[in-house]
Order: structure tokens, then C-alpha cells, then sequence
């Protein structure tokens, strides 16, 4: 394996272990929280943000690279993205429920509007170091494969919650918060870990 | 429309953090300080009542189809506009909210439900309801802001109040510092969203029954 594959796959693992997307970086926390509510439907958000993550960085890197930033318009950077992103997500999430009619009924719901904090957050972070096509791609990918990851883990951890017996001020939602602090404690876990040197 | 309905629904009955649970990523991620969750709140603020507004007197001249992307289009200007004063007025601020403040238009949409309101109804209630979802946010984030600040540093407004230093409550050496951590974020925000839960359901129960439960 070459230099440049195996800092790839540093990359990867950092936003999927290391400083997991939703757990370290606090990005998508909205469809992290509100698609664990069942463990299917935690997978199909999972899998489509995935897809959609990669593609938005894969269309934006270029759109940056060639049009943005040789003009001197990085200011309109989120503006741009936004849009692009938006777009993206909302054909992309019809596009799956038309191929997949598990994910619609699923609810493929507001994925344009609530998945953007999270799909805006790779993109600009992609910016804003620096990344080759290469690298943008990759870790918008592995952002979600994190997502996927830790919103598996949390919905089984969901649904042994509901039959649990808690104050009735934490009942639902509050609970559910802290069930995700404890995951995050436990992903912290991973936080100084260095592969590949 | 009612304001003192619509006051009451912003803080607690209809809070767009701690009851529509909206704009989480941010609640949690910039308020390891009673600065970053202030300075966002207020951000978030201004951009939806001034949005609210904007998109209201637009009304009468977009068309259903395309009032989505008008949403998004004024809402991101204004984030844009936010994002800009803050880099040039307020640096420490800046460093503070790093990712979040580009992502500041993203959050407003959201918060705004990408104009629902301000697309039914006038001008004027609709600046006022920008307020009141603006406000209700500034006081979940403020307040989960300053149990982090206290808890995971030991001290209260800093970068604020004393010269930018703030006031160190206790020695920071027994200070939780996991608090300060997404960990201390879920778990603070936990604990608001039930407080602000409690009182929402005192002020929405009926004043007869609280007679009726006396007696």
C-alpha cells in the first residue's frame, strides 16, 4: 500500500472513530436523534445521508475549486453549498424513495432540511483544510459510514429504553439525550487513538 | 395575533429547541461557554426576526412553488450578512463558534421551518414571532452555555464580563472538566430540556384545575 492510501484511510477512521461526526464533532445530531426510533429506520438514514454526503462533497469540490475560489467568491461559499446541498438531498431523497419503497415508508420525511447541518458541516470542513477531490470524497464518506455507525448503535440502545422507567420529566427525549452523552463518553474512548504512525 | 400566546409559546409551550427540537447540532456543539451559547442564540436571533420580517412583505409577489428557494436564498443572505459582522467585529467570538457560524443561515432555516409562518401571515406578527422563537433559543442555549461554563471550567462569562476574563466561581483543578465535552453537551441539554418541559406543562395546564387541585 502506498503513502497516499494509507493517509486516506487515517482520514477515514478519524471521522469514523476517532472524532466520530456525531459524537465528536456534534454535526447531525437533529436526524441522529430524531431517525432512532426505530432500528430500520436508523439504517435507511444512515445509508441514504452516506450516499448523499459523498455525492454533495464530490459536486461542491469542483464548484469550489474552479468557480469559487479562483474569483475571490469564497464568501458566498455557504450560500452555494446550501443550495447544491439542498437540492441534492431532496432529489436524492426521492430518488430512494422511488427505488426503494422500504425508505419511504420509512418516512424519508425532511431529510433535505434537517441532514443539511450535517452535510454543510463536511463540506465546508473540506474547505476550509485544504482536502484534494480525493480526500473530500473520502471523508464525506467515512462522515457517514461514522453516522451510520453510531445512529445503529443508538437506535438498539433506544429500544430497550422504552420500556424502561424514568422520571416523567426526562420521558421520550430528555432520556434519550443522555443515553447519547453515555455513547459519546464511550466514543471519547477513542479520541487519542493513532494508527498508521 | 395573540402576543402574550405567542411570547409563551416562543419560551416554553413551542420552544423550537427544547420542544420542536430544532437546531440541536448547535445548542450542543457551541456551548461549551456562556459566550458561544449567547452570541449564537443572539445570531440566530436577529437573522429570523429580520428574515421573518423580509419574507413576509414578500407575500403577496412569490408564488407558492418557488417560495421554498426564496426562503432559503433570504435566510442564507442574512446568515451570510451575520457571519461577515461577526469575522470583522467580534474575532473572539468567531474562534469560538469556528464551524458553526458559516452554518449559522443552515440553522436558521431550520429554526424558521423554512418560512411557515411568515409566508401566512403579516408583517408585524411575524417579526414578533421571529423574536420569540429567537428568544426561546437564546435561552436554551444560554442556559446550557452556563451550566457548561460553570460546571466544566468553574467559572461564569468569561470572555464576557471582568475584561474578557469573567468571574472564576471556584478553583477550575475540581471543576468537571467532561462537561465540556459533547458528553457535558447531551447530558446539560438533557437536563434543561426537562426543566424548560416542567415549567411548559405548569403554564400550559388550565388555572382551574390548579384551583380544583388545591381544594
Amino acid at each position: 500500500m502506498n503513502e497516499g492510501m494509507i493517509s486516506l484511510m487515517g482520514l477515514a477512521l478519524g471521522v469514523i472513530l476517532m472524532n466520530n461526526l456525531v459524537l465528536g464533532q456534534l454535526l447531525g445530531v437533529g436526524p441522529f436523534l430524531e431517525a432512532s426510533g426505530s432500528t430500520r429506520r436508523a439504517a435507511w438514514m444512515g445509508a441514504v445521508l452516506t450516499v448523499v454526503m459523498a455525492l454533495t462533497a464530490a459536486v461542491c469540490w469542483p464548484f469550489n475549486e474552479y468557480l469559487l475560489a479562483p474569483n475571490g467568491l469564497r464568501h458566498l461559499e455557504s450560500m452555494v453549498f446550501f443550495l447544491t446541498a439542498a437540492f441534492l438531498a431532496q432529489s436524492l431523497g426521492q430518488l430512494a424513495g422511488k427505488w426503494f419503497p422500504a425508505w419511504r415508508r420509512e418516512g424519508e420525511g425532511t431529510l433535505a432540511l434537517t441532514a443539511n447541518c450535517a452535510v454543510m458541516g463536511v463540506v465546508l470542513q473540506n474547505v476550509q483544510n485544504g482536502y484534494g477531490f480525493a480526500q473530500s470524497v473520502v471523508y464525506a464518506l467515512a462522515g457517514g459510514l461514522g453516522f451510520l455507525l453510531v445512529i445503529c448503535l443508538f437506535a438498539s440502545l433506544r429500544e430497550r429504553l422504552e420500556f424502561a422507567d424514568c422520571p416523567k420529566a426526562f420521558e421520550g427525549f430528555p432520556i434519550a439525550l443522555v443515553t447519547a452523552g453515555l455513547l459519546a463518553l464511550c466514543f471519547s474512548g477513542f479520541s487519542n487513538l493513532t494508527l498508521f504512525g | 395575533m395573540d402576543m402574550g400566546k405567542q411570547i409563551k409559546e416562543g419560551l416554553l409551550t413551542r420552544n423550537p429547541a427544547a420542544v420542536q427540537l430544532l437546531g440541536l447540532c448547535a445548542a450542543l456543539a457551541v456551548t461549551t461557554t456562556l459566550r458561544g451559547g449567547l452570541g449564537m442564540g443572539l445570531c440566530a436571533l436577529m437573522v429570523l426576526t429580520l428574515s421573518n420580517g423580509i419574507l413576509s412583505l414578500l407575500r403577496e409577489y412569490i408564488p407558492k412553488q418557488i417560495r421554498l428557494l426564496t426562503t432559503v436564498a433570504v435566510v442564507a443572505t442574512l446568515g451570510a450578512v451575520a457571519d461577515l459582522v461577526i469575522q470583522a467585529f467580534l474575532p473572539g467570538l468567531m474562534e469560538e463558534l469556528g464551524l458553526f457560524l458559516p452554518l449559522l443561515g443552515v440553522i436558521c432555516v431550520l429554526l424558521g421551518q423554512g418560512g411557515a409562518f411568515a409566508w401566512e401571515n403579516s408583517a408585524g406578527s411575524s417579526l414578533i414571532e421571529g423574536l420569540c422563537q429567537g428568544v426561546g433559543y437564546t435561552l436554551v442555549l444560554s442556559l446550557v452555555g452556563l451550566f457548561r461554563e460553570l460546571l466544566g471550567k468553574g467559572s461564569f462569562g468569561s470572555g464576557m464580563l471582568n475584561g474578557g476574563r469573567g468571574l472564576q466561581v471556584f478553583d477550575p483543578q475540581y471543576a468537571a472538566g467532561g462537561m465540556v465535552l459533547p458528553v457535558g453537551g447531551f447530558l446539560v441539554l438533557a437536563f434543561v430540556i426537562a426543566l424548560i418541559r416542567v415549567a411548559a406543562d405548569r403554564a400550559g395546564r388550565p388555572r382551574k384545575r390548579k384551583g380544583a387541585a388545591k381544594g
